[in-house]
């Protein structure tokens, strides 16, 4: 065999290995951005790029448009955890119950010492107002400043504190 | 990506079984070229079996992954690609071995059909394997297993100056290391599933360091007590590295504390220290690494210098598959331990860089899947199984290279030797089981049985 097909054969051997690893990397890459849609990670990268005095003053907006006419109008479609471990992660609201909580099967598991593992419920009553029920949790859950003891309407944008945990509705 | 729920669960990767189908294509072509390359270069010829050799290897490739398809759908999509790319480059090399009659008889076919019974043990697991949490039951037996396992080659009589196979006649040897390291991890994921919390919190802080109570050392020190011992009757520093940082790592993954990993391995230089000054096996490895251009007892040079030797000649580019001359490599092993340094010489720094960083990519796949799974066992499960991998690679490639002393294990996949491909294709399957569970879209949340139970009475 002639030296320069060996050495053609050589180099292209290798190139093509690195071909493999480059691939492998790409695949990677596109893995990364797949797990990136579930948008938790891109919440965050946002609400990190605003200082959190922002975030709190653009909150009572939507508290206000909503206060008077009580449902329908603003409906929200989302709820969002705003503060603690799980920042910036939303659930959309489709009627479902959602339940939060440290136990597994929870909709949202709360990674929070503070949190009971069935702390809370969000669910909508039969006008679609969105109601929270604190499920008998040690440390209870607040809205506003009020810590619950019945099944209370949630406002929107009203924040919902479950130890470090902030979660509001929103549009 | 059905419901926005599934945000929470931090699962939005499509099922990538395409992208796995055409790395794979990938993989076996890679191989079949180097094939076509070590005989043109040897024999100035395509070799005959080409067609044959490619048919076989793209068959067991489709196979496995035919069955991934319809047993793991969601598994990671690269970790089957890059075992059988090492598996086959593997084949290839010891192939170009075959074809220096100073070398002994030809590894290769033996090799093939040691790559196919682990092709079938790897899709034994997926298919039989359901859930790799059933393995959590069998903590206490896989224990007893693993210890059987580890300690069975010390009745057999020592093999290069190791006592790490067990020689059944009529079929072969066995190196029963290699499958005790999957059972133990096993072992060690649901014994520290359990304990993790009273390893990791009744600790006081002194110098920065958490330190663990007196008596939560007693696991570290047991697992520590058997390496020593491996080390000691069985003559395998490579064994007992493995098994003890594996128990390391697990246990810093398990509890998140840095100073278990401190105690490790303070206990692991100061073990190695005293056995590798009194062993005389290990001392002679020891000598051989710190002054490897000493002309060795018998008067020639040592294998470590000569696989250095190999690895410099073979510089930036290596001198091409087939044309290089680690059959010079002497001594006993140089399709097993030292297939590393005929891949540093004909290949080049290039193509050994390529392949650790294929098992670099292997391992990162394994943490990955880790990181990704929701149940603890199964976390740390992976975790052990990929940091298993990782020492393995680390410990081999250390030993050829010069970083460490040399020891006798084998390049996982790559290396010849049919215990270390069989049992590394069934931790393959374990570890894409777990990342088939882990990668799987969270089905929607059932309704709540509080929700129906409990009715609400609103008194306005």
């Amino acid at each position: 065999m002639s030296e320069l097909t060996l050495t053609v054969m050589r180099l292209g051997f290798l190139a093509v290995l690195w071909l493999f690893v480059i691939v492998a990397v790409q695949v990677i890459r596109s893995d990364l951005f797949g797990t990136r849609v579930t948008q938790r990670a891109v919440r965050r990268g946002d609400d990190r790029s605003r200082p959190p005095q922002q975030r709190q003053q653009d909150r009572p907006a939507p508290r206000q448009q909503q206060a008077a006419p009580r449902p329908r109008r603003g409906a929200p479609t989302k709820l969002v955890v705003a503060e603690g471990s799980l920042a910036g992660t939303t659930v959309a609201l489709q009627g479902q119950t959602i339940t939060l909580g440290r136990a597994h099967d929870s909709t949202i598991v709360l990674d929070d010492d503070y949190a009971s593992s069935r702390h809370a419920r969000i669910y909508p009553d039969r006008d679609g107002q969105w109601i929270v029920e604190d499920l008998g949790s040690t440390n209870g859950t607040y809205l506003d400043r009020n810590r619950l003891t019945t099944p209370t309407p949630v406002p929107l944008g009203a924040p919902i504190r479950i130890g470090k945990t902030v979660i509001e509705l929103r549009k | 990506m059905s419901t926005s729920n599934t945000t929470i669960t931090s699962i939005g990767a499509p099922n990538r079984r395409n992208t796995e189908l055409a790395l794979l294509v990938f993989a076996v072509a890679i191989p079949v070229f180097a094939y076509a390359n070590v005989g043109l270069a040897k024999n100035n010829s395509v070799p005959a079996g080409l067609l044959g050799y490619g048919l076989g290897l793209g068959a067991l490739a489709g196979i496995a992954h035919l069955l991934v398809r319809k047993f793991a759908p969601y598994a990671d999509p690269l970790m089957l690609p890059i075992a059988t790319l090492l598996n086959g480059l593997g084949l290839v090399l010891i192939w170009r071995l075959d074809q220096e009659p100073r070398l002994g008889k030809a590894m290769a076919p033996n090799q093939l059909l040691w790559s196919t019974l682990g092709v079938a043990l790897f899709v034994a697991v997926l298919v039989f394997l359901k859930d790799h949490r059933i393995l959590q039951r069998y903590t206490y037996i896989s224990m007893f297993l693993s210890l059987a396992l580890l300690v069975a080659p010390v009745f057999f009589p020592a093999v290069y100056g190791a006592r790490i196979w067990i020689t059944l006649p009529g079929i072969g040897s066995l190196q029963p290391g290699e499958f005790a390291k999957i059972i133990i991890t096993v072992f060690f994921a649901g014994y520290l599933m359990v304990k993790r919390d009273a390893l990791a919190l009744a600790s006081r802080r002194f110098m920065g360091l958490y330190l663990p109570r007196g008596r939560d050392l007693g696991p570290i020190l047991v697992i520590w007590a058997m390496s020593m011992l491996i080390l000691v009757f069985e003559t395998d520093l490579g064994t007992s590295l493995l098994f003890f940082g594996l128990f390391v790592i697990m246990l810093y993954v398990a509890t998140e504390r840095t100073s278990w990993i401190v105690f490790g391995l303070l206990l692991s230089a100061g073990g190695a220290a005293v056995v590798g000054s009194a062993e005389p096996h290990v001392k002679v490895r020891v000598q051989d690494w710190l002054h490897p251009l000493k002309l060795a007892a018998n008067g020639g040079v040592t294998e470590t210098a000569q696989s250095m030797y190999a690895f410099g000649s073979g510089g930036l580019f290596g001198s091409g598959l087939g044309q290089g001359y680690s059959r010079l490599i002497g001594g006993i092993a140089p399709k097993s331990d030292y297939i590393l340094a005929t891949v540093g010489e004909e290949l080049g720094l290039a193509g050994l860089m390529a392949v650790l960083l294929l098992y670099a990519l292997l391992i990162e796949r394994g943490i990955r899947t880790a990181l990704a799974a929701r149940d603890p066992f199964g976390k740390l499960l992976a975790i052990g199984l990929s940091g298993a991998f990782a020492l393995q690679v680390f410990v081999v490639a250390g030993g050829v290279t010069g970083l460490i002393p040399l020891t006798g294990m084998t390049m996982p996949f790559l290396a010849q030797g049919g215990s270390s491909v069989i049992a590394n294709w069934a931790l393959v399957a374990i570890l894409l089981r777990i990342s088939d569970t882990a990668r799987r879209p969270a089905p929607s949340p059932a309704p709540s049985p509080d929700a129906e139970a409990t009715q609400v009475v609103r008194s306005q």
